[in-house]
């Protein structure tokens, strides 16, 4: 009975693993449209969205099933908790993917601003490597290393902060690129919303290691 | 919290073979403990040494203490009668006497020479009730108790126990020979106890040892692995054995 309950557990994390790997290509794919210009790149992260979303129902069909039928507990229990809970963050992670091609999408034709531009993908590929970074945690179930990352997060919202600050700037120094620079400051703002849910990624691994529900980046409050 | 029952490096041979292999565990009065392991891990062995129930058994050594309320059980003064009295057991099986409900009930107190009417009569009812059997049988008070269903004569056993008004309750897997529904009734019935006796359950239902207890003891081969309580047992237990057994990754 454990080898058939081990092997959907395998199944759901093997899953999960892949979820995790279609949304880091849906976000490298929306930073490498915005930064080479490539709307057809672009439409297709928002194309291929709806797969991510699938995925994510799946993985929640198969947990509330192994919930109902095995009973799991403990470290079982635990893992199938931080799929169905972090696969929703994933979920949303694709989603700012997807505002960030409609804005490629939606800037191409503007006046642009090549050093702003510049920043943003230097932010992108920070919060890139971050998630790749995070669903290598996962994988080895590596805490630390879990939190360590989510630490970097206050790097990204500071360069948030700084592109958003040269942004209205620009914007007052020279009207015409308003439109493109308010996209600059959307595309800012949802890689910055990535590194949050890189956060919360590393908090459900935490709590798949140790049990403790944490929350980091808030004055790493503890409850329980 | 008060400790009811302790037992202190306890240690029973059945012959030579050593089935507890040093416990040494205090139980919380006003709770309800669940003995967990596999069969053979020495639970209920344990669970009869605190009535003495291995007295009975050939060929048995005990060696190490237990005290009930602080008082050696095992002490030559001891009174077995009046230890059963205090500390009373349900058995797997329902295993009601061939007599009427009535009679079941007060067989204790009949037992200690009560032969006040209006004071048995009130002893029926009060565990009856107690037990969570009162409506079914209070109009077949004086037919077998053998003619009422598996859950109902468990009951009836529960009551037969509580008449006689004992501190501790020793219930050795009471549900698993019972449907759903009569378990359900019986788990309620003894998270209504817990305010008035000390509850120790052996249990082969995890489920049943979380819905239920407060601490949970996981025993494995003669050994007390980890007693916590039960939230932290079922959700984070401190040691690798008890985290395999509770999720079925033994044998």
């Amino acid at each position: 009975m454990r080898e058939i309950f081990g092997s959907e557990l395998q199944k759901l994390h093997t899953r999960f693993s892949e979820m995790g790997m279609m949304v880091n290509e849906a976000i490298y794919n929306a930073v490498k449209a915005f930064v080479d210009h490539d709307r057809e790149l672009a439409q297709n992260v928002i194309n291929n969205d709806n797969q991510i979303n699938a995925r994510e129902v799946d993985l929640e069909q198969r947990s509330f099933e192994m919930i109902a039928l095995q009973q799991p507990v403990t470290s079982d229990l635990r893992m199938i908790v931080t799929i169905m809970k972090a696969s929703s963050d994933l979920e949303r992670m694709g989603d700012h993917a997807v505002s960030i091609a409609r804005s490629t999408i939606r800037v191409k034709g503007n006046p642009r601003v090549p050093e702003i531009e510049a920043d943003i993908a230097k932010m992108a590929r920070f919060v890139e490597k971050m998630v790749a970074a995070i669903l290598d945690a996962y994988v080895k179930t590596d805490a630390k290393k879990a939190k360590k990352i989510a630490g970097q997060d206050k790097k990204v919202n500071q360069a948030f902060q700084d592109i958003y600050t040269d942004c209205i700037k620009q914007m007052q120094q020279s009207p015409e690129t308003v439109v493109g620079s308010s996209d600059y400051m959307m595309v800012a703002s949802y890689l910055e919303r990535i590194g949050d849910y890189v956060t919360n990624l590393s908090e459900w691994i935490i709590y798949l290691k140790t049990n403790k529900i944490v929350e980091l980046n808030n004055n790493d409050n503890e409850r329980m | 919290m008060a400790t009811i029952i302790e037992t202190n490096d306890t240690h029973l041979y059945y012959g030579k073979k050593e089935a507890l292999k040093g416990i040494s565990m205090a139980f919380t009065a006003n709770e309800i403990t669940a003995l967990i392991g596999p069969s053979g891990c020495g639970k209920s062995t344990l669970l009869r040494t605190l009535n003495r129930m291995n007295d009975l058994i050939p060929n048995v050594t005990i060696t190490g203490k237990i005290t009930l309320n602080g008082q050696d059980i095992y002490a030559p003064e001891m009174d077995i009668v009046e230890l059963r009295k205090e500390v009373g057991m349900v058995f797997q099986q329902p295993n009601p006497f061939p007599f009427s409900v009535y009679d079941n009930v007060v067989y204790g107190l009949r037992l200690a020479g009560i032969r006040d009417k209006r004071q048995l009569d009130e002893a029926v009812e009060t565990s009856l009730k107690a037990a969570s059997v009162w409506e079914e049988t209070k109009d077949v008070l004086h037919q077998s108790a053998l003619a009422l269903s598996g859950g109902q004569q468990q009951r009836v056993c529960i009551a037969r126990v509580l008449a006689v008004k004992p501190d501790v309750i020793l219930l050795d897997e009471p549900t698993s020979a019972l449907d759903p529904i009569s378990s359900s009734k019986i788990e309620t019935m003894l998270l209504t106890l817990k305010k008035d006796y000390s509850i120790i359950l052996v249990t082969h239902n995890m489920q049943q040892a979380g819905r239920i207890s407060d601490r949970t003891a996981f025993f494995l081969d003669g050994r007390l692995v980890e007693y916590t309580n039960t939230t932290k047992f079922f959700t984070n237990p401190s040691k690798q054995e008890s985290e395999d057994y509770i999720s079925g990754r033994f044998g």
